[in-house]
């Protein structure tokens, strides 16, 4: 039986799509059966993150009005065999689906796969309902900034009142050399506020920006600090404890060196 | 205390994470104590129940609100007693 995992925010544009991308990519690593279901409907995103936006036919309205089978919607991923994308309608609004079908299609995908992660669109209305509403866990994806945080602070309690008890925080975008000026609020801060577990710190790394661009989530990328905290949140997910980064360690001098030359970090 | 944390004392700054942490929790404690009416219904009615099992109370004088002063939040609630049970 698999697990479904929800990636939420509340607050927009603090990463929730690039890291269903790269937990899916993870996942599918480690030879787990994954499917990726992009909940944004109207806005669709999660098909160009993972370079797959050429072979869309079906997508997850289609599946839940049985226009089609859901295998049929079902994107097989260009690298990962094991790792799938049922990807959001772009031409209609949130309320095409409503919890109970969503809820029955990750049922019916759990019978078959590992996990389920389902990218969460931002806000708590209706699209926000639909994504948590067949959910054992949640990811709340937040950065350091007080609009952030207190948006996840929001979807935390919404998802407590949801009876979704499994909650973990993952810190996106930290920048070590600004929490080191105190220009930033560190990992203490965060959850002193939020009192909720971590699952994963991401440093801000413009080598997400780059894999982006070609569609390959960083996670796979071996010289990327971002790819190996990634790897690190999937290693939890799979229910290892691992250590968290020391995320100062790609700034030393010799390490910078030894990627500008080509070593890699 | 490092020596960043000194310099800032002695020129009476604070860093901006720290202002950054605190805005946030007072803007916290405001979203967190603002909540609906139907839930302090929902508290008000059950807090009768409770307490009718020893006084009789006067339900329509009875007043249950929610607000916050200095960095809490404070659940207030007037009842007015008419009787106590004698039997209990």
């Amino acid at each position: 039986m698999g697990e479904v995992i929800v990636v939420t925010s509340g607050k927009g544009g603090v990463g929730k799509t690039t890291t269903t991308a790269n937990l899916g990519v993870g996942l599918a690593m480690q030879n787990k059966k994954v499917v990726l279901i992009d909940a944004d409907i109207g806005l669709r995103n999660l098909d160009v993150v993972m370079g797959l936006e050429n072979r869309i036919v079906y997508d997850l309205v289609d599946v839940v009005e049985g226009n089609c089978r859901t295998k049929q919607a079902l994107i097989r991923d260009k690298r990962y065999e094991n790792l799938f994308l049922l990807p959001a309608a772009q031409t209609r609004d949130k309320n095409a689906v409503s919890p109970e079908q969503m809820k029955k299609l990750c049922d019916e995908l759990k019978e078959e796969y590992d996990y389920i992660l389902v990218d969460c669109p931002a806000g708590i209305e209706q699209g926000f309902r639909n994504a948590i509403a067949g959910a054992d866990q949640a990811i709340i994806v937040t950065t350091p900034e007080v609009s952030a945080v207190r948006d996840a602070d929001r979807i935390i309690g919404l998802l407590e009142a949801a009876e979704l008890e499994e909650s973990r925080l993952l810190i996106n975008r930290l920048r070590p050399e600004m929490v080191k000026r105190g220009d930033m609020m560190n990992i203490d801060d965060i959850l002193e506020i939020l009192a909720i577990e971590l699952v994963g710190v991401i440093p801000d790394d413009e080598r997400i920006i780059v894999s982006t661009n070609r569609g390959e989530p960083v996670v796979a990328d071996s010289n990327s600090l971002a790819g190996q905290a990634y790897r690190n949140v999937v290693q939890r997910i799979l229910g290892e404890a691992v250590t968290f980064l020391d995320l100062n360690q790609n700034h030393s001098f010799f390490s910078r060196l030894k990627r500008l030359i080509g070593f890699g970090g | 205390m490092n020596l960043r944390a000194m310099l800032n004392a002695l020129m009476g700054r604070q860093d901006s994470k720290d202002v950054a942490k605190e805005r946030l929790r007072l803007v916290l404690v405001h979203d967190r104590a603002s909540v609906s009416p139907e839930f302090l219904d929902k508290i008000k009615e059950e807090m009768i129940q409770v307490i009718s099992k020893y006084m009789e109370i006067d339900e329509n004088q009875t007043q249950i609100n929610m607000h916050h002063s200095e960095g809490t939040a404070v659940l207030e609630a007037n009842l007015c007693i008419k009787s106590i049970r004698r039997n209990m």
